[in-house]
């Protein structure tokens, strides 16, 4: 009797696994579809950059070699144009995370008169096209006198990544057990050592995220910057000039080397997110 | 027996050794709150002295006010009006981190970012205590609260129970002035929190500070405290020992909060020395001690359903008397307990232990006697 019972309760389990095993191959293959999807132009772009090329242009294959690594300085406005990328970026993610924290903590602990008002400008700045903001910005400077260059490009970055810092501090704050502060309060620290004590390395994992954000936005960026750098070159603009002529190799290896940066430092915060809490 | 009173003992002589400085003073305390441009007060004038060495409970149903009293001792709440003194130091004005008082969170508050050993170093760092020093006092701690070997655990990887040790080890370690424990049972199971109860009372007796713990939970506050403040709508209804509480209870909602109790209203058919009688219907009369009674008042009594005596004769003797049929009868093991209808329609609930002799036994239906001390009503102020 008993085992009769068994048999049956395994067959339909059996016939229910045997249709999920199918399942299963066919999720994993969509997945690495959409992973080789997303990152096959990099491959590209990290490949390219060790392509042999004897032309100006970089688009065909013609072989391995390492000799553009030597020669990544031969193009000095090039050099320029990235260091110029670098120290914006740099510039506008310490201003935007310093700035955006602060908004994110009291978006997400208090309730305040224009609450309401500062979340939907907040959001229109994340959704208005960036073509939008960097016309009505060019125009801001122009009609205020202020002479576009590098200044000018880092306060249009800080603008559109300030938003991104905000929101992600601010859930992390409210995700905060207030009590948490109050017991800091209560053994004796000061509001002072409670912030760097106990609410900052709290919220940490949420500012690094948003400064990645914002570093991220601001190295990349070339419609907003197009109209806010004047003479000032960077890194994306520079390119988007080179392509009339042919982009050369060096400017793979950048890429590799910026995009090389970024996904250490990613993975370095998640490393450091998953020890903390 | 003898253990009630050498708990009463110990209490007396914990009032009396500090009879000179109250551990805390709440005077004509209130709060405070505007809420969509209406004035709410959340205490509404609290006046209560807590003794050193003191296990004092603030009880009461959720929205008593009890939770906001002692955020105003602990510093967190800034009191609208009143003084609060720890230590005969009036501290109203000052913040929470400059007051010799510990909390212990109802979520516990651990910091998650931190280790048990950090989280419990956290109070004695913040005082610039030398490092041996908060070794050696951590690691005590750590002991009484059962949590050696720990250390290094996360907040996170821990039991509720755990948890909640590592909280009170964290606001302990300090030597506070006083403990202030917000309902730190309430996140634990029955059983882990009957444990719980037993541990908090023992390491109070060791470590000897004064706790003020807040509850809705009047067993809770029954088992441990020495003396309990009942509270109701900002307001204290009654001060006192626990078995006062329950014996006497002040006011009908005491009566009402703390375990069952009966309220009989009668009036007043005459008075004899000292005590007045009440008149229940046609055939019932229920003694009341107490002077300030007038023939003819209208007068509340309540009386513990454990203290009634069922019947099936009229009962002689100096006993309050009251006839009624009996409505139900629930078996509850232990003892059984009765509802009996009065000629006026009030329902009385009596707890009848299932003692050898089950003479007394009623039945559904059936026409009794209900009868008690008169020490074991009281009148009710309404």
């Amino acid at each position: 009797m008993s085992t009769v019972t068994t048999q049956r309760a395994t067959e339909p389990a059996k016939r229910v696994r045997g249709r999920s095993r199918l399942g299963d191959r066919l999720l994993k293959g969509y997945v690495w579809l959409i992973l080789a999807w997303l990152f096959l132009p990099i491959v590209v772009m990290v490949v390219f950059g060790f392509n042999d090329t004897q032309s100006k242009s970089n688009v065909t294959w013609q072989g391995f070699t390492l000799k553009w690594w030597g020669r990544l300085g031969d193009y000095p406005d090039l050099t320029e144009a990235v260091l110029n990328s670098i120290q914006i970026a740099v510039l506008a993610t310490v201003i935007t995370t310093l700035l955006g924290t602060l908004m994110g903590l009291a978006l997400g602990r208090y309730r305040f008169r224009g609450q309401g008002a500062t979340n939907l400008v907040m959001f229109a700045a994340i959704a208005s096209p960036e073509l939008v903001m960097g016309a009505s910005l060019l125009s801001l400077f122009i009609s205020s006198g202020v002479q576009t260059g590098f200044a000018t490009v880092v306060i249009a970055h800080v603008l559109f990544s300030l938003s991104f810092v905000a929101i992600t501090v601010r859930a992390r704050v409210i995700g905060l057990d207030p009590s948490i502060e109050e017991a800091a309060r209560d053994l004796g620290a000061s509001t002072w050592v409670t912030f760097w004590r106990v609410t900052f390395p709290m919220i940490l994992p949420g500012v690094v995220a948003g400064a990645l954000l914002a570093f991220a936005l601001s190295i990349d960026d070339f419609v907003i910057t197009q109209f806010t750098s004047g003479s000032t070159q960077t890194f994306p603009l520079w390119i988007w000039g080179a392509t009339r002529i042919g982009v050369p190799p060096q400017v793979n290896i950048l890429g590799t080397l910026i995009f090389a940066v970024g996904v250490a430092i990613a993975v370095f915060n998640t490393v450091l997110s998953r020890r903390r809490t | 027996m003898t253990d009630i009173q050498a708990g009463t003992e110990a209490a007396a002589a914990a009032a009396s050794t500090s009879a000179q400085v109250p551990a805390i003073e709440l005077d004509g305390v209130v709060k405070e709150y505007v809420a969509h441009g209406e004035v709410v007060q959340a205490v509404k004038g609290v006046t209560l002295t807590i003794t050193e060495g003191e296990f004092f409970s603030l009880l009461g149903p959720s929205g008593c006010g009890k939770t906001t009293t002692m955020r105003m001792i602990a510093g967190f709440e800034d009191p609208s009006r009143g003084t609060v003194r720890l230590h005969g130091q009036d501290v109203t004005d000052v913040p929470p981190n400059k007051r010799d008082v510990n909390m212990v969170f109802q979520s516990y508050a651990l910091f998650p970012h931190m280790n048990v050993w950090e989280n419990v170093a956290f109070g004695l760092r913040r005082k610039k205590i030398g490092e041996a020093e908060i070794k050696r006092r951590v690691g005590e701690m750590l002991e009484i609260v059962a949590l050696t070997g720990r250390e290094k655990r996360r907040p996170r990887e821990m039991s509720g129970g755990q948890q909640q040790r590592v909280a009170l080890a964290r606001a302990l370690v300090n030597k506070p002035r006083a403990l202030l424990l917000d309902e730190p049972l309430g996140a634990l199971d029955l059983k882990l929190r009957q444990a719980m109860q037993i541990e908090l009372k023992r390491i109070q007796r060791e470590v000897g500070i004064t706790f003020v713990y807040v509850t809705h939970d009047q067993s809770e506050a029954l088992t441990m405290s020495d003396r309990i403040a009942v509270m109701n709508d900002g307001l204290v209804e009654q001060l006192a020992s626990p078995r006062e509480i329950y014996e006497s209870p002040s006011t009908a909602f005491v009566a009402g909060f703390i375990g069952t109790s009966n309220l009989l209203s009668g009036t007043v058919d005459r008075i004899v020395s000292g005590s007045a009688v009440l008149r229940l219907g046609q055939e019932g009369r229920v003694l009341v001690a107490g002077d300030g009674f007038q023939v003819a008042d209208p007068v509340a009594v309540t009386v513990r359903p454990e203290k009634i005596t069922i019947s099936t004769e009229e009962p002689t003797g100096d006993l309050s008397v009251v006839p009624g049929i009996v409505s139900e009868v629930v078996y509850l093991g232990l003892y059984n307990s009765y509802a009996v209808s009065l000629a006026d329609g009030a329902e009385v609930t009596v707890f009848q232990q299932n003692a050898l002799d089950s003479t007394s036994t009623a039945e559904r239906g059936d026409a009794v006697w209900l009868s008690w001390q008169p020490r074991h009503s009281y009148a009710i102020g309404s």
